[in-house]
């Protein structure tokens, strides 16, 4: 093991730490709905490219960095998750799976069109003015624009936290998750309670694709490899946990990382589904997930 | 064939034969275009309905079927490209191909009490790993593919080298036969575990059906039926990509025609896949003439939300109804 | 070709122009460089009319939706509906597809680009393509090299290839390992470091090709790709001379605009249009008239030379029946087009040997040839100063 290995170790350790965060912010929006409502968003990685999008579209037409258009993302995005499940989704949560996966493929395959249609195939990048500058610490180079990243998906991650465990609503969501027919006999409106989940997920996707934004390119047909990729995290991670989904992100981005080093890169998702075979069967729960949850 | 059409009134079988018979003859009615689209109808409701006995007759989602598709593919393909076997027999290796990846991955669901959605991703997470193997494997030609040579104006069966006139008969043989053997099934006491087990694993398990055995045999025989098609579609195309042979839209595409048209229904599949095909061939028709790209996979996804929230049962059980044909549930 | 099919179809009954179906990806994963090869064709009957090839073409639009199936059905569509020659389709496996319609009802096929070896091996007699294969892009591109370094002076002694691991990757790894030997490079490859297509980052696979110390870096890789290995070459501080041996990425606006003053002096091997060709010009302008905001690449020229051979086919043939156009499309011999190389004909396999590699080099965000000489509009720099050199603005 020679030190210029380690080195690279090390490095590719970092930087898996950093984009992880950001997957773990994505994955935080599919946990919260999964958790709670056990509805399969398919259409997850298409909410996070519409993120995209729109942080990209206020960069380049209205030069606004994607940090701050990153709440008004967010917002917008609890708005429209808020309506789509009282409006669409709503009458589905009780029927059989394949059904829940037919209507958020069809609303997977609009979005994805329909982001098409209106910015056609071209990749959109947003070049900030830091894109290139790093950190240094000791021998190890941070990229800046993934540390920024990182630190905004840790806030967004805390301010969740805070929401569930200090609000009422908060509160009812996770009890209305841990017993659907307790939450109804003690009186909590499930309803709106769904909505408001379903907002808060699509929230937590926006703002995800807002920070993502800033490290990779967007195509119309990115998303369908970042469902996947939110679903594997998840699933790591463990269902309705949310320092779960952070941490599956964190585990999926470092093994990524090493993976690649270690392996031919071109095997390193193997390596990922690899993993999640493996978590499915050995502990379909997840990491931190609570063997009752599914 | 008297237990076959056992409870199945006269007026549905000459429908049926009537069908049957334009089918037969369709090579004559319609022109190079028409056969084409018909070929990918038949395609779908064939590999729709393998799927179907996995889904709707045993109750276990399988959003990764391309990779039993794409393993018989291969397998077919690939022997045929390195040693000149032909599909016939290659089909064999193709079969058991599948048979043991559909055995591994039914097992390990079942073994470990996957349902549901956490099953869905296991075999989402397989035909995933299998596509990036191939991907890297000089055998099967890796990502650059697998092409198989082309002969024109040859009729060579044991091969399946010849125009498109011939795989439509091979196609809708497949499609015809897999009809009628689940058909059987359904009929037999297997089918009747599986309709025990769909309404009420538990129960039925505690009344003596043997659970995993029914739905290992479910998973296999999907995956069997699959593998052919997947070899059927090698040497009609005559390239094969990881990418497409076992990416994830093929996948979906695998399960539209079976949920659009009806699921656990024997004629669900064949309708579904006129359906979309159909549509398809609609939209972008009306794509070419707005001048907008990609507005057919719009509309696309518009039909299957309004399928999806209107006609959830799918369009075969509600047009069945219509045409006072339903599909007696054994 | 705004109208509905059957009118279509009548329209086409009615003329006496040759029937050109032009199948490509304008939609799905392949839409950018689909919508960009149908940019060369849109254009094409005004440049035949003004460079006095008395030729009209009615050419009609397919779109494969970057699939195979799609691609057969219209094909099948696009022949039921009187095509007389069809033109396609950029990817290999919707190509080949076509290819098999094309064959079995003997309608001759102009691939305008794809270079998968087997579309001309396979044996298809209704085929020609106006486009190496990805041995023949590599042979040339590396001999291209070669003049580079003769011309510049300066020779790296090592080498490391970073690929996407696609289809077009896995041809371009499989045929420089097969010829390596063969090449005769001056340099020592010291690894060949792959990478899956949805990779979202490549700072690993960078950090692997820094850690050989090798001198020259040899890219093949995608937009996407693309554009985060560059950002990653800035961001380890990484500066390799750097040739692209024949893929795509590198020359494209998608790449060179997002990437500003990094992107500068990037080389890439490519079949490039010819800057001094009065063809060219003439296409240039009519493509710079339609579309002001879309570069003229080698997709617009090799889609129009595919026009201009149907074109010239069909006068040779003096009928639009398959057989005389596909014989006359066999005897071939076009000298003035828009391509760096020698005139258009095909061999017994109907491929054309004569394309020429270019070198491209990025200027003030525009690709440039700067070799072979006789069609350079610039002048090579190399090796490419560093990242934060003054000379990249």
């Amino acid at each position: 093991m020679t030190s210029d290995f380690l080195l690279a170790l090390a490095q590719a350790i970092a930087k898996g730490l950093l984009t992880g965060m950001v997957y773990g912010l994505m994955a935080l929006g599919l946990s919260v709905i999964f958790g709670v409502m056990r509805v399969v968003n398919f259409a997850h990685g298409e909410m996070m490219v519409v993120g995209m999008y729109l942080a990209w579209a206020a960069f380049s037409y209205a030069e606004v960095t994607p940090l701050i258009s990153l709440p008004l993302i967010a917002l917008l995005f609890f708005a429209l998750g808020y309506l789509l499940q009282r409006g669409l989704i709503s009458p589905f949560i009780n029927r059989p799976e394949h059904q829940q996966f037919l209507l958020l493929l069809a609303i997977a395959t609009l979005l994805a069109n329909g982001a098409l249609a209106i910015a056609g195939p071209d990749s959109r990048v947003v070049q900030l003015d830091s894109q290139f500058d790093s950190y240094e610490v000791g021998p190890l180079v941070f990229d800046a624009v993934r540390v920024h990243a990182a630190v905004a998906a840790l806030a967004i991650a805390a301010l969740l936290w805070l929401f569930f465990t200090r609000t009422r609503t908060g509160k009812a969501i996770r009890a209305a998750a841990d017993n659907h027919m307790g939450a109804l006999v003690v009186g909590l409106d499930v309803r709106r309670l769904y909505a408001f989940t379903f907002g808060v997920g699509a929230a937590c996707v926006g703002a995800a694709g807002a920070l993502m934004i800033t490290i990779v390119p967007v195509t119309p047909f990115l998303a369908a490899e970042y469902t996947l990729l939110a679903f594997i995290i998840v699933i790591v991670g463990g269902l309705g946990s949310m320092t779960g989904a952070l941490l599956g992100g964190l585990l999926i981005g470092v093994s990524e990382a090493v993976a690649g080093l270690l392996l031919q890169p071109s095997l390193k998702s193997m390596f990922s589904f690899g993993l999640l075979i493996v978590v499915l069967l050995l502990r379909p729960q997840g990491l931190l997930g609570r063997k009752d949850a599914r | 064939m008297s237990r076959l059409t056992a409870g199945v009134p006269p007026r549905v079988l000459v429908m049926l034969a009537v069908l049957l018979a334009l089918l037969v003859a369709a090579p004559a009615l319609l022109g190079g275009y028409g056969l084409s689209v018909l070929i990918l109808v038949l395609y779908f409701a064939y590999v729709g309905q393998a799927w179907n006995i996995m889904m709707g007759f045993a109750g276990q989602l399988s959003l990764g079927h391309a990779l039993y598709a794409g393993l018989g593919g291969y397998a077919a393909a690939g022997l045929y490209f390195h040693y000149g076997i032909g599909p016939w027999a290659g089909v064999v290796a193709a079969v058991a191909a599948a048979v043991v990846a559909g055995g591994i991955v039914g097992y390990l669901g079942f073994r470990f009490s996957l349902a549901g959605v956490y099953f869905a991703l296991l075999t989402i997470a397989f035909a995933e790993f299998t596509r990036i193997g191939f991907d890297n494997w000089e055998w099967a030609g890796g990502s650059g593919g697998l092409f198989l040579k082309v002969e024109r104006n040859v009729l060579d069966i044991a091969n399946l080298r010849g125009g498109p006139v011939l795989f439509y008969y091979v196609i809708l043989i497949l499609a015809v036969g897999c009809f009628v053997l689940c058909r059987v099934l359904l009929e037999s006491k297997l089918g009747r575990y599986w309709l025990a087990i769909r309404e009420d694993a538990e129960a039925a398990q505690a009344v003596g059906v043997p659970v995993l055995r029914c739905k290992m045999l479910a998973v296999t025989i999907s995956a069997a039926l699959t593998a052919v098609a997947g070899v059927w579609n090698g040497f009609y195309y005559n390239n094969l990509f990881p990418e497409t042979a076992f990416g994830i839209s093929r996948s979906i595409e695998i399960t539209l025609s079976p949920i659009i048209g009806g699921l656990g229904t024997l004629f669900g599949p064949f309708v579904g896949a006129i359906v979309l095909t159909g549509m398809g061939e609609i939209f972008t028709d009306l794509s070419d003439w707005l001048h907008i790209a990609g507005i057919k996979q719009i509309f696309y996804g518009l039909a299957l939300l309004v399928i999806v929230m209107y006609r959830p049962a799918g369009v075969w059980p509600w047009l069945a109804r219509r045409l006072g044909v339903e599909e007696r549930r054994s | 070709m705004g109208a509905p099919l059957p009118l279509r179809h009548a329209l086409a009954q009615a003329s006496a122009n040759l029937k050109v179906a032009l199948l490509l990806p304008t939609s799905g994963a392949l839409a950018l460089i689909g919508q960009a090869c149908k940019r060369g064709a849109d254009v094409a009957n005004d440049v035949l009319a003004e460079v006095g090839v008395p030729a009209k073409l009615d050419i009609v639009n397919y779109d494969t939706e970057t699939k195979a199936d799609q691609a057969r059905t219209q094909a099948e569509k696009a022949i039921q509906a009187g095509a007389h020659v069809l033109v396609g389709a950029f990817d290999s496996g919707q190509t080949i597809a076509i290819a098999q319609v094309a064959e079995q009802k003997g309608v001759p096929l102009i691939v305008n680009i794809a270079a998968a070896p087997p579309i001309t091996e396979s044996g298809y007699k209704f085929i020609v393509r106006n486009f190496p294969t990805a041995p023949q892009l590599l042979a040339s591109g590396f001999g291209m090299q070669k003049e580079i370094f003769k011309a510049s002076g300066v020779t790296p002694k090592t080498a490391v290839l970073l690929c996407l691991n696609d289809t077009i990757g896995a041809t371009y790894v499989g045929a420089i390992k097969a010829n390596w030997a063969k090449l005769d490079m001056p340099y020592q490859l010291l690894d060949i470091i792959t990478y899956d297509a949805a990779v979202k980052d490549l700072s690993v696979e960078v950090a692997k090709a820094k850690a050989t110390k090798a001198e020259l870096l040899l890219p093949i890789c995608k937009l996407n790709d693309g554009k985060l290995m560059f950002q990653e070459l800035v961001k380890q501080r990484w500066e390799p001379m750097i040739i692209n041996p024949g893929g795509p990425a590198t020359y494209e606006q998608d790449f060179i605009k997002p990437l500003g003053k990094y992107s500068e002096f990037a080389i890439s091997m490519v079949p490039w249009v010819d800057p001094k060709r009065p063809m060219t010009k003439v296409l240039e302008k009519y493509h710079a008239a339609r579309f002001p905001n879309d570069q003229f690449d080698l997709d617009a020229g090799f889609t129009f030379e595919a026009m201009l051979i149907a074109a010239h086919a069909w006068l040779a043939a003096k009928s639009t029946k398959p057989d005389a156009l596909m014989d006359a499309l066999r005897k071939i011999k076009i000298d003035d087009h828009v391509i760096i190389g020698g005139p258009i004909e095909f061999d017994a396999k109907g491929q054309n040997p004569n394309i020429k590699i270019a070198a491209l080099e990025n200027f003030n965000r525009k690709p440039l040839v700067v070799l072979p000489a006789a069609s350079a509009d610039g002048q090579l720099v190399f090796p490419p100063p560093g990242w934060n050199d003054k000379r990249r603005t």
